[in-house]
Formats: structure tokens, sequence, C-alpha cells
């Protein structure tokens, strides 16, 4: 078998129609009689709901329907937890979980307290004002450390405090790390990460066919097989009778994996409720509330090493903000948690961190989930470190990496996916040798940056390490089939959000059966045409679902394989397959189509041989054993102006290991949407909560996501430790660019101002010229 | 109040349509939902993130920021007009296809028409020009770079003699 | 995000738009470029019941250097015209300058400077650009018409000195001497974004090249534009070194009190204002250098 296409830059199959404005994107899906919705808001962050008069809204013309949470009967309940907490020992975990409209009371900012139904959108938003609400407001919690210290109020009644979680990992003995060590450095760190803000926001049409019984719902999910299972249960019905269709959806980045989301679960009620269908787009000034975030931690970390700057041990003891509701469950800081560790050997560790209810938005996963939290403290310790100890920053990273030959490398720490972290596999060094040299850090260390210095220019340099679990279970499916006319159909319940599925996937497919990229025909999150799998998350797609794609096209090949075999009565070891033909080796004359063979294989009369399974098709599943791990360096080279302290990035590279690569193109592309989102991240994109709890900045205006001039050119490269975890060797890119870039900002501004000099210390994110301003003027310079 | 409707007659992608709309209908919405041409993205409805950007008369404008009836008596273009009869991907989408300059595709048409008028007026930019032009388009996916890379090799070919 | 309901008239005459805003008072707005007033209504923050579209005044959009005592801008002129026009930008160094921080070019394709000083926003550039070149904007209604100073135009944020009935209609800008130069240059957080703080300055020498004059006003650091001038008087009768520069600009960071926003502490607002003084007053005298 030739790789044609595996590990080809291969174009992709669906840019034509996205190119051509022809995608069907959820708000192009229009029905006859479709009623539009309006979610009424609560615009205080906590408050007793005394009454809801909407009787004012019924009567607007053009408005349908108007339902609070008492209209829903048994119909409301909260939603289901989604994920379990990990098996920890000692691990305190309460669950609370959102509701499709608020009742009793209300826990932040922009939760659902009412939905109208009406002609247009127009006049929905029209009878939003008609309904007179009657809150009682109640103070808000949104200072973490007032929250959980019992100096707020309590964000769920009954159960007497904000504590939502509290969770210890330890290994080896920390206290005696740190009486051995030559230096203990601790800090306090506060890491914010923000919204995913994709440029299309959330969106769900609900069509409900009484005759039939059916449900359909589009809806811009990462998990349609997920939401199919749920809704179905909580609306009464069988799973076959409902269907979930994720059209092309206009990034996720995360908050649309997070799943019964208030207007999900309303929705198809409302439709079968009315017998008509029904749409909702979330509009921007929504998503700012009514999508998840994933906001802030603060973390009191301490490090002990040796003098030559070996980390004897770590401990972290952090607050994590859960926001009003936890459905996700720990995902988010259990990843800090384990993500702190990073590429490094950490002989002892002792983390705990405390989830906080706040009277915010739900926190659940975006890009990264929680691992930049990790990152950020592991590395700016190290640098701290570094200046306390002398050594050059890059040199004690370097002294600590993982040995090449230490792989599987139990770090003996709970993960996400609920078993102990091990990194497969994994080269460190050379990764980092590649970026240094990318970036030219030697030179710019030694000539470049003294120069430059003395004319009187602020450049400084920063070098940044990750690891980053990916590839998670459960598991993914697939099923290959080659239709009669010839084409391939691949069908799998992973959705995609534009990370090239339609192609990476298909090359799978293709290179196994002989046919060209662009005959693959990848059908993608529709629960009608396959109904199992966990979703896309967690870097996983072509880990979990390329694999199981693989094993299906094998089972197809083999199948074509032993037809033609009986067909020429020869042994299928005398066979190729290629340019969608199976023919004889050597004798290229004597061939059959793929299409014949697909013909062939579903006759329409006679009898066949008892355990025939018709046509040329396959459905298999990969379930990993546990998840890989990918890791990369970024390194930067910045230029601050002394006096504004505006920040212009001169060069920015990512060296990167996913194991093998599908597609290089799609993988780059991944790469520099992460790290834009990072650059966001770290020094843009802030989330400005008042002490009311409100948003100040929900309008595209005022944050600041960023445009073409605040992301530079970015120069990448990859080394390759496939993974033994699975067939292909498959590693997971999806969040790597995204990661480390907090903590390689805080490294490199601190270097083009010398700020440890000044003694000076970068410990939070974001930044942002004021905030430079503001912590360098404290110490009056 | 009763809605305020009027009669528009307008050209879109070279076709007249004659159409009755609330006044307070965006036009935006008016593509999308009236004419059907669904290639035009809502992404913010304050006219920052670009994505619903068209031209009127040629120039580039957020038809988030412009109400149906304001277009009565102009000409518009739209992400659908961009292949032309021949349905082939013009020199701005076949570059954009292969340097991988779209992911998830929904801030797309809207850049498409951006650097439709831009490189028609600027039809040998530099990097730089080409990335100020760009900054009223908000991409989420893409980190910009593959988009900068196809339009100034769009540019290039555009500027190439034909053969 | 969708506008409440309206009332819209397209008006064909000037006349017309003038007579229907003194039958609807404050209850219309005109609609002319709509880049600030159509999200605003989005956001439902604007529910003008009545839109005077006036964007068919075509009369009213009209670019005027042949003066060369003052340049004729009229309301309806949109940015792009500006910045196209063959002789503006050349005759009018500030309007070059803050042109390209304005949104971006699909805002530019709309809004018109008639707008934009109406809309009188904080942070706005050309209402500091208008009050540093001492502007006057003629204003007109049914029953006459006036003349105000840019200083008096801009009353408090997002409000100026418009009556109920008043349509803004030209604005007049003063040109400076011929051993002048001017300047405009802010920060933000993105290209386009709203003025942390912004600076237009104008500088004129007299025959020993010392300072005769010094105009500056500062966007986003005030409720209005902030009319610094008098607190750069130090430079006057002084030639312009770096130290003059730099002492002007220290006095002109004690005069002003910005209040701070969620991108700028008012710590931050003030030195910028003072590094921002710094530089365009020292770009103002080079360009008088080498026009000379």
């Amino acid at each position: 078998m030739t790789t044609r296409f595996f590990g080809a830059p291969v174009k992709r199959n669906e840019d034509r129609k996205l190119l051509t404005g022809q995608a069907l994107f959820i708000d192009d899906v229009e029905l006859p009689n479709m009623l539009h919705a309006a979610f009424l808001r609560s615009n205080v962050a906590h408050a007793r709901i005394r009454h809801i008069d909407v009787s004012a809204a019924l009567k607007r013309p053009g408005v349908v329907a108007v339902y609070t949470a008492g209209d829903l009967g048994a119909y409301w309940q909260p939603g289901p937890l989604l994920v379990p907490p990990p098996p920890i020992p000692g691990i305190v975990f309460h669950v609370r979980t959102q509701v499709p409209l608020a009742r009793d009371k209300v826990r932040y900012a922009g939760e659902p307290l009412a939905v109208i139904v009406a002609e247009s959108r127009y006049i929905a938003e029209d009878a939003l004002d008609d309904i007179v609400v009657d809150l009682e407001t109640l103070p808000a919690v949104v200072d973490l450390e007032a929250a959980v210290a019992g100096r707020a109020a309590i964000v769920h009644d009954d159960l007497g405090s904000n504590l939502a979680s509290h969770v210890r990992q330890a290994k080896g003995d920390y206290r005696r790390a740190a009486a051995n060590a030559d230096l203990v450095l601790k800090r306090r760190f506060r890491y914010e990460h923000g919204i995913s803000s994709p440029i299309e926001t959330r969106g769900i049409v609900a069509q409900w066919n009484a005759r039939g019984q059916q449900m359909t719902i589009w809806d811009t999910t990462q998990a349609p097989v997920f939401v199919r299972n749920g809704l179905a249960a909580i609306l009464g019905l069988s799973e076959r009778q409902v269907r979930v269709i994720a059209p092309f959806i206009g990034g996720g980045f995360g908050p649309k994996i997070m799943i019964f989301y208030p207007e999900e679960v309303t929705l198809p009620w409302i439709s079968m409720r009315l017998n008509r269908s029904v749409k909702w787009i979330e509009d921007r000034l929504e998503h700012f509330v009514a999508t998840t975030h994933e906001r802030g931690q603060i973390h009191d970390a301490e490090i002990a090493l040796a003098g030559d700057g070996r980390i004897l041990g770590v401990k972290d003891v952090f607050l994590h903000d859960n926001g009003a509701y936890n459905p996700y469950g720990l995902t988010v800081p259990i990843n800090s948690q384990c993500t702190m560790l990073g590429p490094y050997v950490i002989p002892a560790y002792d983390s705990t961190f405390t989830s906080v209810f706040t009277t915010l938005p739900i926190v659940t996963p975006y890009r990264g989930a929680g691992r930049q939290h990790g990152v950020f403290v592991i590395e700016r310790l190290l640098d701290l470190a570094a200046h306390e100890l002398g050594i050059d920053p890059v040199e004690i990273r370097r002294r600590n990496l993982i040995p090449p030959d230490a792989f599987p490398f139990d770090n003996e720490i709970i993960y996400q996916d609920f078993a102990p972290l091990k990194y497969d596999s994994g080269n460190y060094e050379p990764v980092l040798d590649k970026a240094l040299a990318a970036v030219g850090y030697e030179k710019f260390v030694n000539e470049e940056q003294p120069k430059l210095r003395a004319e009187g220019r602020c450049v400084g340099i920063a070098v940044a390490c990750y690891v980053e679990g990916t590839g998670v279970g459960p598991y993914e499916g697939a099923k290959v089939q080659v239709q009669s006319n010839g084409r391939v159909s691949l069908v799998t319940g992973i959705g995609t959000q534009g990370q090239g599925h339609f192609t990476s996937f298909a090359q799978i497919v293709a290179d196994q059966l002989g046919v060209d990229v662009t005959e693959v025909d990848v059908v993608t999150g529709d629960t009608d045409q396959f109904y199992w799998g966990a979703g896309t998350f967690a870097s996983r797609g072509a880990v979990v679902a390329g694999n199981a794609i693989s094993e299906a096209s094998q089972v197809v090949r083999k199948k074509a394989l032993k037809l033609a075999g009986e067909v020429f009565e020869c042994s299928e070891d005398d066979l190729v397959i290629a340019d969608g033909k199976v023919s004889i080796t050597g004798i290229p004359g004597k061939f059959i189509r793929l299409s014949e063979l697909a013909q062939r294989a579903n006759p329409m009369r006679g009898a066949v041989r008892p355990g025939t399974e018709p046509g040329l098709e396959s459905t298999q599943y990969f379930g990993p054993p546990s998840g890989t791990t990918a890791n990369g360096v970024h390194a930067m080279v910045v230029e601050v102006d002394p006096e504004t302290f505006e920040l212009q990035i001169l060069k920015y590279v990512v060296v990167h290991d996913c194991g093998t690569v599908i597609n290089p193109m799609i993988l780059a592309g991944q790469i520099h949407g992460g790290v834009a989102q990072g650059i966001g991240n770290a020094f843009y994109e802030k989330l400005a909560f008042d002490d009311q709890g409100q948003l100040l900045n929900a309008s595209l205006a005022d944050y600041l996501l960023p445009t073409a001039l605040e992301i530079p050119r970015m120069e990448l490269g990859h080394t390759a430790t496939p993974s033994p975890l699975n067939p292909l060797g498959i590693k997971g890119a999806g969040e790597a660019g995204a990661i480390p870039v907090g903590a390689l900002f805080a490294q490199a501004i601190e270097n083009a101002l010398d700020l440890a000099r000044k003694r000076i210390e970068l410990l939070e994110i974001p930044l942002s010229p004021s905030r430079l301003y503001e912590l360098l003027s404290k110490d009056g310079t | 109040m009763q809605p305020d409707r009027h009669d528009i007659e307008l050209s879109v992608n070279g076709l007249q349509y004659r159409r009755t709309v609330e006044a307070r209908m965006l036009l935006s919405d008016f593509l999308r939902h009236e004419l059907m041409l669904a290639g035009t993205h809502v992404g913010c409805e304050h006219g920052v993130c670009g994505a619903c950007t068209i031209l009127l008369d040629g120039a580039p404008v957020r038809s988030c920021l412009m109400f149906a009836v304001q277009a009565n008596g102009h000409e518009l273009s739209t992400v659908e007009g961009l292949t032309g009869a021949s349905d082939e991907l013009n020199p701005l989408q076949q570059a954009m296809h292969e340097h991988h300059g779209l992911q998830c595709g929904y801030c797309t048409p809207g850049i498409l028409m951006t650097m439709t008028a831009f490189l028609k007026e600027n039809p040998d930019p530099s990097e730089l020009e080409l990335r100020e032009a760009l900054s009223g388009n908000l991409c989420r996916c893409t980190g910009y770079q593959n988009i900068v890379d196809a339009m100034l090799k769009a540019a290039e070919m555009m500027r190439a003699p034909a053969p | 995000m969708k506008p409440a309901p309206f009332k819209y008239i397209a008006a064909s005459s000037l006349v017309e738009a003038l007579s229907l805003k003194a039958e609807y008072g404050e209850e219309a707005h005109f609609l002319a470029g709509g880049q600030s007033l159509i999200p605003a209504m989005n956001f439902r923050l604007a529910r003008p019941a009545v839109l005077i579209d006036i964007n068919g005044l075509t009369e009213l959009a009209s670019i005027d250097c042949s003066n060369a005592q003052a340049i004729r801008l009229g309301a309806l002129t949109r940015y792009r015209a500006m910045e196209r026009d063959p002789g503006f930008p050349r005759a009018c160094a500030l309007f070059a300058d803050a042109l390209p921080h304005i949104a971006h070019p699909q805002i530019r394709n709309r809004g018109t400077i008639g707008g934009n000083l109406c809309h009188a926003d904080p942070a706005s550039e050309l209402p500091a650009v208008a009050v540093a070149m001492q502007a006057r904007m003629r204003v007109k209604s049914l029953s006459g018409e006036r003349e105000l100073a840019a200083d008096d135009f801009f009353v408090a944020p997002l409000r100026t000195d418009l009556k109920a009935e008043e349509m803004l209609v030209e604005i007049v800008l003063p040109t400076a001497g011929a051993r002048s130069g001017a300047s405009f240059m802010e920060v933000a957080r993105r290209r386009g974004d709203f003025a942390l703080a912004g600076v237009a300055a104008i500088v004129s020498l007299d025959e020993e090249r010392r300072c005769s004059g010094i105009r500056l006003a500062f966007c986003g650091v005030g409720e209005t534009p902030v009319d610094a001038s008098h607190s750069a008087s130090s430079l006057v009768g002084q030639r312009c070194t770096d130290r003059t520069i730099a002492a002007a600009a220290a006095d002109v960071r004690r005069a002003i009190a910005p209040s701070g926003n969620i991108h700028a502490s008012a710590g931050y607002q003030r030195h910028v204002a003072e590094i921002l003084t710094r530089r365009a007053i020292a770009m103002a005298c080079n360009r008088i250098a080498h026009a000379a």
C-alpha cells in the first residue's frame, strides 16, 4: 500500500463550498413557517426571582408564545453532569448544573429567565421589553478568595458554601524536597484565559414532526451524538426518533462541546409544544455571557531546586473560578494540575485546588482547557529560579527535561481521562534545540540584543516548553463504504468546526483504498448517519477518529481484495489496489473497478454464503488505552516601546511534536490559529467584570480579538516521536499553539525591559501596555 | 406601531431585485433571509468583525450597519457573485484554497469581498499594506498568515500578463 | 441584536430634512453614514422613533480647499472622500494623520465627518482635531442658521450643543499660517480602535523660528475633547528643542485629568498623553522645517 496522501499537504475537499458561500451554517437553515426565539436574560448576577409577568409580551402582535420555568413542568430539570470527577482519593465534589430557564434564583448575569417565540427575531426582541421581572437582588460573588473564605453570599444555598470541589494530588515528598533544597521560591500567580469568541456564535433549529414523531435538531455542537442521546432522554423519545445535525460550524474551540445549554434544551421542547419549527441564533451580545468561558485561577506556588537548577519538587495551591454551575466537572482545573508538570522531571509534587462557585458565566474548556494556567506557573517559576541561581533560562529547562529513554513516563497524577498521566513517548531536547536554532537564540542573546539595547531599543527573547495530553478516549467510530459509483463514503460521529476533517480523514481512506482524496465523501455530525462517538475536543479527532477510520478502511480494503481474488481466481497477495481499481500485479490490463466490486458485493438476486456482509463496507471503532502526549517549544522575540509599552512581535517560532502527521498543511493552520488565540489571551483579551458580576466589555469593540496587524508571521518546525498507543502513531495538535503563549509573553517582556534587574516580576496574564505601566510605576520607575 | 414598509429595487451580483421591506430590516438579514444569499455571514451586528462585508457600488461596507432600505438603487456584490458564469473559483478563491487560507470558513466571504476591492485598487501591495487592509476582518481560526500568503499570491497572479 | 422599530423617511431636500426634524424633534435622528448610529440601534441603546435619511442630500458632501484661509467640508462628506481627495490630505495634515486611525476602510466608506462630530464620542479623533484647528460648525434649522466654535459644540460625552431641530451642515477649518506644522498621534490597543489618548498639535513659528503659537487638543482623556493649548504655553517665545518641548509636555500632563477606562488606567493615559504631546510637537516642528 502506497501512502500517496497520508502525510501530504493535500488541499481541502471542503473549500469550494466555503469559498463560494454555499456551505450550510446554522443560520442558513430555513424551514417553512419557522418561528424565532429570543431569551430574556437576567441583567443582575445574583437574585431571587419573585415574579415574572409575561402577560404584556403575549399581547404583542407576532408573538406566538412566552415561556418561563413553570411552563416547562416536569421537563424542567438541571442538566446532567457531563464529566464525573476522576477517581482521586479524598476528593470533594459538589455538582450543581445549569437549568433550562432560571427558577427561584438567578446565578449569573445572562442566565435565561424566559423565552419568547415570535414570527421574527425582530419581534421577539421587541417583546423582551414587555416582560416584567421582579428580582430581589443579592450580593454578587465575584472575588474567588472572598467566595471561598465565607465572606461572600452563597451561590447554591443548599451547599452552605461556595466550595464546588477540593482536590489534592501528590507524589513524592515535597516537604523533604524543600528541606533539602538550595533554593525555594514562592510566588502568587494570576492567570486568566478569556473566551473562545468564534466568529460564528451558537444556534439551534428544532423541528418536531408530529405525524412522523420525529425530532430534527440542527445545532452548532461539537458533540452531536451525545446531544441526541441526552435530548431524546429528556424529551421522552427514543434515540432513533431524534436526529441531530451539526452543520458547518464557524469555529468551536471548546465551548461548543459544552452540551445541554439552556437554549439547546428549551428549543426542542418549544417545537414539540407548538408543533412548529423554531430557530434561535445567539447574537454577539448574548455570546459574551451565554456561551461558556474559561477564565481564571489564582495560584500560590512554590518550587524547590538544587543549586544547579534541578527541580526537587513543586507545591501549588490554587483557586479555580468555576462560574455559577459546574456541568463539566473538573476537566479544566485537573488539566492545570497535571500540565504544570510539563516536560520536566519533578520528583515531588503536591498540588491542591479548590474550585469555587461564583455568580459568573459557566466555565468549561476552551482551547488549552486549563493547561495554559499550569504551564504559566511552572514556566514562570523556572524563569525566576534561573535568575536567582544565575542560570540561563533555557539551560535551566534543558537540565530538567525528561530524558528520551524514560518513556513511557509515569507522572502518577490522575488526568482528565481518569487514568494516571503517563507520557507515552517523546524526545524533548531536539525540539528545544530546533526552536533555539530557528529563533537564533545564541546570536540574539550574545550579539543582536546588546547591539539594539545600546541603541536604546528594548528587545527581548523568550522560550517556553510544554507538554500537552491529547488523543483521549473514550472512542470514536467510522463507517467506510465503497459506493456503486466508485466513490467512497466515510461517515463518522465526530464533528468538525474547521479542522479539515473532510480532507484529513479522506486522506486516510484514499490511501487504503487506492482512490483519489477527492473521491472520498466525508459525512460528519449527522446522527442519522452515525450515532456513536464522543465528539471533537481535547485534540483527539485525528488520533481517535483517525485510527477508527484507518481500521475501517483496512477492513474494506481486505473485502475488496478478497472479492477481486474470487473474481480473478487468484490469491489476494497477487493483487494491487490503485486508481479506483483492483488489478493483478504486473498485468494492469486485468482489473476490476471498485464500483463494480461494490455492485457485485450487493447482488439483487441469488444466494450468498452464510456470514456474508453485503457491500464493501465496514464500521470500526477505536478507543485508546490512554491519552497520548504531544509537546512543543515556542520562542519569541519582541520589542517593547519603553515609553508607551506597546509591543511588537519581531519573531515567533513553534517547534512541535505531534507524532505522525496526516496533513502538514492543516496542522500548520491549527498551530497558527492556536498561537493567535494565545497572543490574544496574553496581551489583548480581558474580560472586565465589575464587582457586581456585570461584564463591562460585552462587545467586540472592547473585547479585543487580535487582527492581522497583531499576529506575526510564524515559523514552524516539527519533530516526530510516534505514539505507541495507536496504530497510526498520531498524537494530536489542535490546542498546541495556544498553550504556552502567556508564559512566553511574560518572559519576553521581562527580558525586553530588563525587569529582573529592576526586581519587577510579571506574575499575571493578561498583560497590556497600561498594566505594564502600572506595574512599573509602582516601583517609581 | 405598524411596521414601516418600503418598496426597494436594487441589483445584487448583476441581478435586479424588487422587494418590500420593513424599514428596520438590516441589509445583512435582507440578503440572507429575503434574497436567500446566505453566503454573507453575520458575526457581531455592530460593525467590528467584518464577516458581513459586501461591496456597495464597488466599495466594501458592513452590511450589518445598513438598512435594506438604504440599498435602494444601489449595486451590491456578494460572495456568490465571485465565481461568475463559469462557476470556476476566481483567482482570490483559488489562492485561498491553495494556501489553506480558510479553516471554518465563516469569516471567509467577508475577507474575499474586502480583498476583492483592495486588490483592485492596490494590485501590488506590500505585506504590511495587505495586513492593514485585512485588519478590519476578524478571523479566529487561521492566525491570518495563510490568508496573507494567499492574497499576495492572488495579487501576483492577477498582475501577470494574460497568457 | 435587532433594532427597535422606527419610521424611515428618505429626505429628498435639505428643507424637507429640516422640516421633518422640526416636526419630530428629539424623536428623530438624522441617518448619515450610520456607522455609529446603527450599532447603537442594534444594541438598542438608541431607539429613535424616526430616522431621517439624509444620504441623498449630496449637496452637503463637499470638500473645498480653494480658499487659503479656511477649508470647508460639507457635513455629509465621507471619510473615504476625504482620504481620496487630491488636495485635501495635503492641505490638512491633522486629518491626513487622523483618518487612518478611524476604524477600518469598510467603516470609512460610509461614515461622514458630520456624523462623527455629532456623535461626539470622547475617544473619537476628529472632534479633537476640530478643537485644535478651532473649527467653526455651521448649523442650520428651518428657522435659520448659526455658527459655533468647536469648543462650544462638544458639550458632554455623546452630546453636542445641537438643538432638537438643528442639523450640522458644514465644518469650516481655518488654516494655520505659512510657518506652521501639525501632527496627530494616538495610542490605541489595535489600529482603528478608539484612542486611549490622542493629541492634535499645531505649532506656528515666527521669523526667528521661535514658537509663536501652539494649539493642542486631546481625545480620549476627558468627557469632551480637551483643549490643552494654554498648558503648553511655556513653548511660546522659545525655540522648539527637546528640552522646551519636554517641559511643555510635562505641564500638559499636569493639566489634564483623565478618568481611566477598562483599557487604560488614568495614570497610563496621563503618561501617554505626555509622550504623545512631545512626539506630536516634535513632528509638527519637523514638518515646518521641511516645508520651509
